[in-house]
């Protein structure tokens, strides 16, 4: 069974002019269990709209969206139980302490306290975060700190598919590196699967086993690193991720970057 | 956890659990903003319980002025309880966006009814809490009129009251996922126009007829006259059902009507992408 899969998902949006949008036009991409995907594409390409499709938070308009062989639409609560999303925004109580936040995360999903502590406890060490720390403020805390403790949160709940949606967008390199090297022990120790919406051609080729390319609503290609980039081979040389990723869309890595913030 | 599946009305009951909780670690945080409201709160009760102890300078020589003041402070008490829990239900949506984790909230698995519910079991306790505050402070300054009151008759028409402001403020709760930015304003209007219909500091039969239609179906009225009835003349529970029926009818319609309109509210959001984060 896929962990995810979407067929022919369609959406649109109407702006105040009665202009509409299209943000998904026939979408269709499956994510195997333990694998990680990841999908690359300038800003206003649909990368978001897609992940909070699959977290349930927007309807499709048509097409059909399962997690674990359980259509997304039709059953959402028991689809949110197994999945978590990471955003660009870290979107905490900022005056809540970091350990605050945790706890009321996790008792979302129906973790209690006690649970949740020594998991948190265990989770802070492995992400090199200062358990001192966890009670300071959200707003005391880096801008890295803080996705650290969104991935905390999502991993809290054991989800078994998580929805990355640029988590390292805005990072230091350092804090970039960190969290980089904490979704790589994700995958390796833990037992999800993982789609990653990035603008970072080295995070995409380092992290995932298959990567998508998403221009205009439309995703253009999907295969694995290798496989993508020896699609626009040009005079016999294979050229690096940035380089199919310009070909594929015409942007930049800067320009697809700086339309994000 | 993964391994360790709960029983859903488990997982449910730790939801409500974990909103109650959220709200505690806020109100520790904002703590001398809540001991400056508690203030305010106190000191605007007081003044408003003074209008009653300066009637008798123009003319109200007959007045009781002790059952007047009595009056007006239990007035003041119970709009500050009863708009509070109302603006709680009704920002529910509108302070997630503010802070940002509107989306996480409602792409968790618990259920729209335990947000809700864990919201209103909040407002209720900390607004008992606050007005008992309150009315302990005024009972101290004033000499009110309480000789006959029936304490648990009070309690329990603000017990049903508080139900039917629950639903009543659920459904106004849906107006900021219809519209972003102008949803919470149209609340606050709601809000206001509870104030001024439903006789907070004078009796409904002094407004002009086509307010008296809309204080009918006001649930502040019926709490205010219920409770006051129970404090100033000490009525009994026959005499309070005349206020506790209207009370229990509208919680039954105002709850379900809630939950069924802001179920309509979050799908229209879901389907115009209107949940996301703004501001």
């Amino acid at each position: 069974m896929k962990a995810l899969e979407l067929r022919g998902v369609e959406k649109s949006f109407k702006k105040r002019r009665g202009e509409v949008v299209r943000a998904l036009d026939s979408i269709s991409l499956s994510v195997e269990k333990g694998e990680v995907v990841g999908i690359l594409g300038p800003n206003g390409s649909g990368k978001s709209t897609l992940v909070r499709v699959i977290s349930t938070l927007v309807l499709p308009d048509s097409g059909e969206v399962e997690v674990f062989g359980v259509d997304a639409t039709r059953h959402p609560k028991q689809v949110q139980r197994s999945m978590n999303r990471v955003s660009v925004e870290a979107s905490f109580f900022k005056k809540l302490s970091a350990m605050e936040n945790l706890l009321y995360g996790a008792k979302l999903y129906g973790v209690t306290s006690s649970e949740a502590r020594p998991r948190i406890k265990e989770i802070l060490e492995n992400i090199g975060f200062a358990s001192k720390r966890a009670t300071e403020p959200m707003e005391h805390l880096s801008r890295g700190m803080q996705q650290k403790i969104a991935l905390a949160r999502a991993l809290l709940t054991s989800p078994v598919l998580m929805l990355l949606d640029e988590p390292t967008t805005g990072l230091d390199p350092r804090s970039k590196k960190d969290v980089q090297a904490f979704i790589e022990r994700i995958r390796d120790a833990h037992d999800s699967s993982i789609l990653l919406c990035t603008h970072d051609m080295d995070e995409a080729e380092e992290l995932c086993d298959r990567v998508g390319i998403m221009m205009d609503g439309r995703i253009l290609a999907l295969e694995e690193p290798d496989g993508l980039k020896r699609r626009y081979v040009t005079n016999g040389r294979v050229p690096t991720l940035e380089e199919t990723f310009m070909a594929a869309t015409g942007y930049s890595v800067e320009e697809a970057a700086a339309e994000a913030r | 956890m993964r391994g360790t599946v709960k029983p859903l009305w488990l997982s449910e009951m730790v939801a409500v659990w974990g909103y109650v909780q959220r709200n505690y670690f806020l109100t520790k945080r904002y703590f001398m903003w809540e001991v400056v409201w508690l203030v305010y709160v106190t000191i605007n009760a007081m003044a408003i319980t003074f209008i009653g102890a300066g009637a008798e300078s123009f003319g109200g020589a007959n007045l009781n002025i002790e059952r007047y003041m009595t009056y007006l402070l239990v007035g003041a008490l119970l709009w500050n309880y009863l708009s509070m829990l109302f603006d709680v239900l009704s920002e529910t949506v509108s302070w997630e966006r503010w802070e940002g984790t509107i989306e996480y909230t409602f792409m968790s698995p618990s259920s729209r009814v335990t947000h809700l519910l864990g919201m209103g079991l909040y407002a209720v306790v900390y607004g008992i809490l606050q007005t008992a505050l309150t009315l302990g402070v005024c009972a101290a300054f004033f000499d009110l009129d309480l000789s006959n009151a029936n304490y648990w008759g009070a309690l329990l028409v603000l017990a049903v009251a508080s139900v039917s402001l629950v639903g009543f403020g659920v459904v106004a709760a849906v107006l900021p996922l219809l519209s972003p930015e102008k949803g919470q304003q149209v609340s606050y209007i709601v809000s206001s126009v509870l104030l001024l219909v439903s006789g907070v500091y004078y009796d409904v039969r002094v407004l002009p007829d086509w307010m008296q239609s809309i204080a009918t179906v006001s649930p502040v009225t019926y709490a205010l006259r219920g409770t006051r009835d129970a404090l100033l003349h000490g009525a009994g529970a026959a005499e309070l059902w005349r206020s506790i029926w209207p009370l229990l009818i509208m919680g039954v319609v105002f709850v379900p009507l809630g939950l069924f309109v802001f179920h309509l509210g979050e799908s229209y959001a879901k389907r115009t992408g209107k949940l996301k984060r703004s501001g």
